[in-house]
């Protein structure tokens, strides 16, 4: 029996797991990053909408771990590790980070894009996780959709057209 | 969700006040200015996922026009004037005096989108002022940023702050409209006010309610 693909939808803040045919998405990605870490040959992916660079700004409990870069790309990288991926095979891809805002005299927290994005390169590096692509920055939103067969990501914005990577 | 578990039902009824108050003026602002009658509707104040916030602008994906303003001063917060792009695209027309203007004919059309921000600081201000004087608070508007674009792209800003305690936001949401044009929620004009999270108390107090934020 042939199964049809389903699009599994990430939220913000949240995070998923998807396995061939299945497609991963995500939509309206501003200052936010949509990182995705997937094992081509076990076509298994993981998506996770960040929204905040650092744990550590957290002043809640229990932590949403998808919320903040450090914490999400970790616990993605285990997620996945437990469905079967392999860490030899991991890689990443990332879009999102973009400046929607031009404020003059902006806080830090205007500039939270590039922080995101900043972030998510580190954790990416510290768990030896090659980055595969990225569209980052720039001030357009962005729809994302991952193909876990295929390895690509299909970038929608609303200004610049459709892209894919 | 511990900051939220000290926010009871009169709370949320006093912040339904405060945005009655705000759409109410800006409103009469945006009447003014087009010489029509808008309609408002009672804001609701609604405690929400991140997700949901998204959704009372139409959902992540939606392509809006929005005026975003940070709020400084004594309470602050986030405010969004969110348009339908249609209905941005006929104020404009409107105020440039052009009668179809469209965003994607025009994209590059500088008085349509200075011509939109100047509306969205109008109004914003009045929102603003009137919030100000029935709270006895200093608030100050940033200079209004423009962007036509995704509503969770645009959004997400305003969360940025509240995210950091809460998975959940405090929305005040007023939906206008023009009268008789009876569409549906999601393709109506929206204003949403979202205080920082230090703010709820400093406009609890103001007003002389108690709470322990």
């Amino acid at each position: 029996m042939f199964k049809t693909a389903e699009i599994i939808k990430v939220g913000i803040a949240d995070m998923n797991i998807v396995k061939a045919p299945d497609l991963i998405r995500t939509t309206g990605l501003g200052s936010c990053v949509g990182v995705v870490l997937y094992d081509q040959a076990r076509e298994i992916a993981g998506m996770a909408h960040v929204m905040l660079p650092d744990s550590s700004l957290s002043r809640t409990e229990p932590l949403n771990k998808a919320k903040f870069a450090n914490t999400a790309v970790k616990e993605l990288f285990d997620a996945l590790q437990k469905k079967g991926a392999r860490h030899s095979g991991m890689k990443a891809k990332l879009a999102g980070g973009a400046q929607m805002f031009q404020f003059s005299g902006s806080s830090d927290m205007m500039r939270i894009g590039p922080r995101n994005v900043e972030a998510v390169l580190t954790e990416l590096k510290e768990l030896h996780i090659p980055v595969a692509a990225q569209d980052i920055g720039g001030n357009s939103g962005r729809t994302i959709e991952f193909d876990p067969k295929t390895g690509l990501m299909h970038i929608r914005t609303v200004n610049k057209g459709n892209s894919e990577i | 969700m511990t900051f939220l578990k000290s926010i009871s039902d009169v709370h949320l009824d006093i912040l339904k006040e405060v945005g009655n108050i705000g759409a109410g003026h800006a409103a009469t602002s945006l009447s003014t200015l087009l010489q029509k009658k808008i309609d408002m509707n009672v804001p609701s104040v609604r405690v929400v996922s991140f997700d949901e916030v998204m959704e009372l602008a139409g959902g992540a994906d939606n392509v809006v026009a929005s005026v975003f303003l940070r709020i400084e001063g004594d309470a602050p917060g986030s405010m969004f004037f969110i348009l339908p792009l249609q209905q941005a695209e006929k104020y404009i027309g409107q105020l440039i005096k052009k009668q179809s203007f469209s965003f994607s004919a025009e994209p590059d059309n500088e008085l349509a989108f200075s011509a939109l921000q100047e509306l969205g600081n109008i109004l914003s201000g009045s929102y603003l002022s009137s919030l100000s004087d029935f709270t006895s608070l200093t608030l100050y508007p940033s200079v209004p940023a423009l962007s036509i674009d995704m509503v969770g792209a645009v959004i997400s800003y305003g969360l940025l702050e509240i995210s950091q305690v809460s998975d959940y936001a405090i929305v005040i949401d007023t939906a206008l409209d023009e009268e008789d044009a009876n569409m549906p929620d999601s393709v109506r004009g929206h204003f949403f006010l979202l205080p920082d999270p230090e703010s709820f108390h400093t406009i609890f107090t103001s007003l002389g309610v108690k709470v322990d934020v």
